[in-house]
């Protein structure tokens, strides 16, 4: 469903992702782990045409990423790891938008819209300005509008990041159930290693932009003869602390800048 | 058309929801019509022209339409911010639909304004010389309208702050506006300033104002028509290739 084959993507002299090859299959659960500044969104911002390889091939859902654009849009959904959600419009009216722009139906639209805001438990608060939300419920809407037109693909990066329990509870027995009965393939990143081991089907680790391993959560503790994913993950790893995540496209943004101003 | 619908629609209800911006938006161009109708039209009747705020009313809808067009641009920046634009660039809609969608309602907010400066001159004194006519005034509002929100979209595409953006309202919307005929007429001003007025897009917008407003014209209808014809395909021509490329 998902193929990655010698991707690389330099801002100038700084390679945010050196040749990465993996491929994730339909309806799996796939976890794309790595500290901060590894790669990770770089490599999902690519996968969702946001931007372009300087190398390799990239396809989903059969189409090629790069050259066909609009037909690969169609075909998945995002929860982004920022915000991505019009604040001074309800909860509904994000929804709505959302649906009319991915061209869903109109019949189909308002029942699938009551459904998944039930879903994420916002159906009462859907006339609300998103404006009055809390971080938490920001976060559950926007994973109810991104499986709103049904993607084939969904990439969540980071989609548990300051929610509770109960709430990640319910967004991986929801997305569990996508993957088995609509056989939606799922690629995510955390920094929660246990949800990474309970959930995903597969495992990457990326690191500094290169892809160190990749395997099932058994596979990877056997082959660093770890017992959990976490120690497995910091032996491949290390164990320094890695600078502070920036976007590599911003960097790349401020140091051009500063170039010019030279 | 949905897709284009619904664009349109989120920037109509955005604009009705934000009263500051209403009330803002009104306010400098009250401020023009009273402190220069009432503080420069004795001089003006003196030198024997007649009623300035008759002549200044036009230039002032110019002005508002002008401004709140600019301010479509400034939303691309906010949306960047806020992460709303990333939203709308992995949709499985065309670039030149989402630009049009947000400067079509972009520019329908900037003609009510520039209808509610209307009201106001109303209020104050203003009359039209022939009512019917107001409403070929309300076209020529609505072609600056999606010319400036289509050039602002262009620029909102590539300015990645509210600084630089800031610039280039002050750097070139400004003097533009200033250096139309919409505050003063262009008879009898120095040649460089009269070369300026007429290679100024604006200034056939603010003519064409006045001959469905007045029935007075300095260009001429049809060279303001053609005038502005060619700033409307220019501009959505450059909004549209500029938004192409746009990064979130």
């Amino acid at each position: 469903m998902i193929e990655v084959n010698n991707l690389t993507k330099r801002f100038g002299d700084f390679t945010a992702v050196d040749n990465v090859s993996f491929s994730v299959n339909r309806g799996e659960l796939f976890a794309l782990l790595g500290p901060n500044g590894a790669g990770k969104s770089t490599t999902i911002k690519m996968l969702t045409t946001l931007l372009k390889p300087t190398s390799g091939k990239l396809k989903l859902n059969g189409l090629d990423v790069v050259k066909d654009p609009d037909a690969v849009r169609r075909s998945f959904g995002i929860v982004f790891q920022d915000p991505s959600l019009d604040t001074d419009l309800t909860a509904y009216e994000n929804m709505e938008l959302h649906g009319i722009m991915y061209g869903v139906a109109k019949k189909e639209l308002a029942p699938r819209i009551e459904e998944l805001l039930r879903l994420v438990e916002l159906w009462e608060r859907r006339n609300s300005f998103v404006k009055t939300f809390s971080g938490g419920m920001k976060r559950r809407l926007e994973i109810a509008r991104g499986l709103l037109h049904h993607p084939k693909v969904l990439f969540l990066d980071e989609p548990t990041l300051g929610l509770d329990t109960q709430t990640r509870h319910l967004l991986w027995s929801y997305v569990d159930s996508l993957t088995k009965e609509k056989a939606m393939t799922v690629l995510f990143t955390t920094h929660y290693l246990e949800e990474a081991e309970s959930n995903a089907h597969r495992i990457a680790i990326i690191d500094h932009g290169k892809l160190i391993a990749i395997g099932s959560a058994s596979e990877l503790k056997k082959s660093t003869g770890t017992d959990s994913l976490e120690q497995a993950y910091l032996e491949l790893t290390g164990s320094e602390i890695r600078e502070e995540e920036v976007d590599a496209h911003e960097a790349w943004r401020s140091i051009r800048r500063a170039r010019n101003m030279r | 058309m949905r897709t284009v619908y619904i664009l349109w629609l989120r920037q109509i209800k955005r604009y009705f929801r934000s009263r500051s911006r209403i009330v803002g938006a009104i306010g400098q161009p009250l401020l023009f019509l009273l402190a220069l109708g009432y503080g420069l039209g004795s001089v003006y009747k003196a030198a024997g022209r007649g009623n300035y705020l008759q002549f200044l009313v036009p230039g002032i809808m110019a002005q508002t339409v002008l401004f709140s067009s600019m301010f479509y641009g400034a939303m691309i920046i906010i949306d960047r911010q806020f992460g709303f634009l990333k939203e709308t660039l992995v949709v499985p809609v065309s670039r030149f639909k989402i630009m049009i969608g947000g400067a079509l309602g972009g520019a329908t907010t900037a003609v009510i304004q520039g209808s509610l400066v209307f009201f106001i001159s109303l209020a104050i004194g203003f009359r039209p010389h022939n009512w019917i006519m107001t409403l070929v005034a309300l076209v020529f509002m609505c072609a600056l309208a999606l010319a400036i929100t289509s050039f602002s979209s262009g620029i909102g595409s590539f300015v990645q702050d509210m600084q630089g953006f800031q610039a280039i309202n002050q750097f070139l919307v400004f003097p533009l506006y200033f250096l139309s005929g919409a505050l003063y007429p262009l008879n009898n001003v120095p040649t460089w300033l009269r070369i300026i007025a007429e290679i100024n897009p604006i200034s056939y917008t603010v003519d064409a104002l006045r001959w469905a407003m007045l029935g007075t014209t300095k260009f001429g209808l049809r060279a303001d028509i053609l005038a502005m014809s060619i700033t409307l395909v220019v501009l959505m021509t450059f909004g549209t290739i500029r938004f192409r490329h746009i990064r979130d």
